[in-house]
């Protein structure tokens, strides 16, 4: 009985397992090597680790809330939006002429709430429509097409609104005005945290909050998550398939262009080619968290945010490597690997149309 | 039958082109004009193509825009023609990485008409452009590469066809560190780079000279030129507690170094430190108030020659603003040597036809002594340094970063080096 079970145990597991399981092994304990010798060289008091925490936080709601726009897209039409990390970058870049119009009239000084609202509703407002026309000009014409095709249009799609913008607004950088209420610090108890972090982690928490239980309570959402789930039969029961579609693509540009003013605000530059990298990486964060499922989503750009942050000073500074700050992309991606060969539908697994789009 | 037709079609077709070109291979030039590496005809009313390879689009974009400048007027002085042949610019985007060097460099080197290039920005874009250049007979004189790598004895060979008006970062990392051990008293410093050439050595360069002087260095970080949160590399650095931190890198990542150092907890007293790469208006931009107090390392305005108040004249009639970054000056010099080298090499056809050297060119720029530029006198070294370094430190004020005008007068100048007369050779041969 016990011979019977073990054989076909062995059919189960192929060589490729064991070697992944291999290279996940001696990641895992170089990550635990590296961490203890860290902590017990007690370089970091408590402040430096939860000032580590709350960058991580910050970084990482920002990667949440562009992730939420390419895992609900892949969610509904199992196809990456690559051309969404410049739906990401039209948004504050637009945004940014009124916050400079705004800063030289005085008016971010002495309305600075008003003001910041604004400037988040015409970056929406850009991102939105930078979104509902790709779907509508680049997508919608090839959507019974075989796979490849609308990648390489989103990846087209993407090279065109990177070059247009820089032939509107040029291909240098503006940087943001100030906001002088964003300035300063709160104190959490022992704890200090910047005010704009603040605002920027409780901003995201709030909007993804607010977009999730959309998704999950109107009937808008439900009948955007049937046509996730399958598309003929939602439109049998009477479901607008275009319009679902399009709903998609407009929360993820809503969350796409709040997340651009929020990165606008903690980093202040602003240019043609900003959204190539966060747009990466909220894909990975999105891929890492199990794509096409939403909380996946932004669990896995938190995760991310928070390696990004912790992880170059908690895992190879105690491997003793030097300068390990330069390595911080190469540590993301590496949890990404490590995440996908012990769990490879991701960390909250995937939900994905039962039938194609 | 169709079978043999067709590939002895194709052969006949060959050998009747073969046939063709034959007699123009044969007919000689009564002229003769040899060159070991290759020669570039100008016929009669062509341009001479002079090319740049710079940094002109993206976050730095001002490094280049303001070398292409120095060239332009460099053109204009001349009057647009050398011996009597118009000047012919044009501009490739380098991006400040080695990737847009080595573009920028394959497509300059298939151009065959290019006689010279002005180039590159960054040293990282040298480091496989100007190889790439050379095999191509392009000779290329860069205005603003500073590190040591591209002049060092042990460079290679490919590097032949490159020289530099700017200074060795060997010079600039070491007033760096004079500057703070002896100017601002402080004994613990930090330093990061971006895993740029430059930016790498030129720390190496001033960590060196720091030790050697007594200080200690409590960390050497590194970020990537496009990292965007700095805090976290900023939090490991407060915990060595240093006074100061010296970041010679570019304009994107110098930025959000600048604006979030005072927000990381230990480090709100620090001294911060530039170097040439940020020495721009557009770092003012980036950086805003955060730049203000703030020291950097660059060349020495004040030390230029006289002929620079009337091209700072110039600059402003024709652009309308003062110079955005440090290098216009050398820009201007790499120009007017090379138009000195092509006056003195270029031999006229009796068709009119202007024949240059490549070898030739490059052998007459490395042989440039005690040429009278803006930035001083250019004397070029065996292995391409041909500047005569004078390096001083600047302070931002609040009005440079209101205006985003660069300051005019240094802060700091390291103590005169011993006078020496800048023709002598030392006799005595490696």
């Amino acid at each position: 009985m016990e011979i019977l079970m073990l054989h076909r145990l062995k059919e189960k597991i192929t060589p490729t397992d064991v070697l992944m399981w291999l290279i996940g092994g001696v990641i895992l304990a170089l990550i635990i090597w590296g961490s203890t010798a860290t902590l017990t060289a007690g370089r970091y008091t408590s402040h430096h680790w939860f000032d580590f925490i709350i960058f991580g936080l910050a970084q990482g709601s920002i990667y949440a809330l562009i992730a939420m726009g390419y895992t609900i897209v892949y969610g509904t039409m199992r196809m990456i939006n690559f051309a969404h990390s410049e739906v990401f970058m039209s948004g504050p870049y637009t945004a940014y002429f009124a916050a400079a119009f705004f800063y030289s009239s005085g008016f971010l000084d002495r309305q600075p709430i008003i003001s910041l609202v604004v400037i988040f509703l015409v970056s929406m407002a850009v991102s939105t429509l930078i979104a509902v026309l790709l779907e509508r000009i680049a997508y919608r014409p090839l959507r019974g097409a075989p796979r490849l095709v609308p990648l390489i249009t989103a990846i087209g799609a993407s090279f065109f609104l990177q070059y247009t913008f820089r032939g509107l607004y040029g291909s240098g950088f503006q940087a943001y005005p100030v906001v002088k209420i964003l300035e300063g610090e709160w104190m959490i108890g022992a704890f200090r945290i910047l005010k704009f972090q603040g605002v920027v982690i409780v901003a995201a928490a709030l909007l993804m909050g607010a977009l999730y239980s959309f998704v999950q309570r109107s009937r808008i959402g439900k009948a955007t998550r049937a046509v996730s789930e399958d598309k003929e039969a939602s439109s049998l029961m009477g479901i607008d398939i275009d319009r679902m579609i399009v709903t998609t693509f407009v929360i993820g540009g809503m969350a796409a262009g709040a997340a651009g003013v929020l990165y606008a605000l903690m980093f202040k530059q602003v240019h043609f080619f900003m959204g190539f990298i966060p747009g990466i990486k909220a894909f990975t964060a999105a891929v890492l968290g199990g794509i096409g499922n939403i909380p996946g989503a932004m669990l896995g750009g938190i995760f991310l945010g928070l390696v990004e942050s912790i992880g170059p000073s908690l895992f190879l500074d105690g491997l003793g490597i030097v300068a390990p700050y330069q390595l911080k992309d190469a540590i993301a991606f590496i949890m990404l690997v490590l995440i996908l060969i012990f769990r490879p539908t991701g960390i909250m697994g995937e939900r994905l149309a039962v039938k194609k789009a | 039958m169709k079978r043999i037709f067709i590939p002895f079609l194709v052969i006949l077709i060959i050998a009747a082109l073969a046939v063709v070109s034959a007699p123009a291979q044969t007919k000689k030039e009564a002229f003769k004009y040899e060159d070991p590496v290759g020669v570039v005809k100008i016929k009669k009313g062509d341009p001479i193509h002079i090319a740049c390879w710079m940094v002109v689009a993206g976050p730095d974009a001002s490094l280049g825009i303001d070398t292409k400048r120095g060239v332009e007027i460099a053109i204009d002085d001349k009057g647009g023609k050398i011996l009597g042949y118009p000047i012919k610019l044009s501009v490739q985007d380098t991006g400040c990485n080695a990737e847009g060097g080595q573009t920028a460099a394959t497509k300059l080197a298939a151009d065959p008409t290019i006689v010279a290039a002005v180039g590159s920005n960054c040293s990282s874009e040298a480091k496989p452009g100007a190889p790439i250049l050379w095999k191509a007979g392009i000779a290329t004189v860069s205005p603003s590469n500073t590190a040591p790598y591209l002049t060092d004895p042990k460079r290679g060979a490919e590097y032949d066809g490159y020289l530099r008006t700017a200074h060795n970062d060997k010079v600039q990392g070491a007033v760096a560190a004079e500057f703070a051990i002896k100017k601002l008293k402080i004994n613990k410093a930090a330093t990061i780079h971006d895993g740029s050439v430059y930016a790498e050595q030129l720390q190496a360069v001033f960590a060196e000279t720091f030790k050697k002087l007594g200080g200690t260095i409590t960390s050497q970080e590194a970020v990537a030129p496009t990292d965007t949160d700095m805090r976290p590399v900023l939090t490991k650095i407060s915990t060595g507690k240093p006074e100061f931190i010296y970041y010679p890198i570019f304009i994107a990542a110098g930025g959000h170094i600048t604006r979030q150092v005072k927000e990381v907890k230990g480090l709100e007293k620090v001294s911060l430190m530039g170097a040439d790469g940020i020495f721009s208006t557009d770092f003012y931009k980036a950086a805003s108030e955060t730049a203000v107090g703030m020291y950097h390392s660059s060349p020495d305005f004040s030390a230029f020659a006289a002929g620079y108040k009337d091209f700072l004249e110039k600059h402003q009639k024709k652009y309308g603003e003062k110079p955005l970054a440090p290098f216009h000056a050398h820009g201007y010099d790499a120009a007017m040597m090379i138009f000195a080298a092509i006056e003195k090499v270029g031999k006229k056809g009796p068709d009119g036809t202007l024949y240059i050297g490549r070898k030739k060119l490059r052998d007459t720029l490395y042989a440039t002594k005690n040429f009278k530029g803006l930035t001083g006198n250019l004397t070029c070294d065996k292995y391409g340094d041909c500047a005569d370094p004078r390096i001083a430190v600047y302070k931002t004020t609040e009005e440079n970063v209101k205006k985003l005008v660069m300051p005019d007068e240094p802060f700091w100048k390291p103590a005169a080096p011993e006078a020496k007369p800048p023709a002598k050779k030392t006799p005595a041969k490696k």
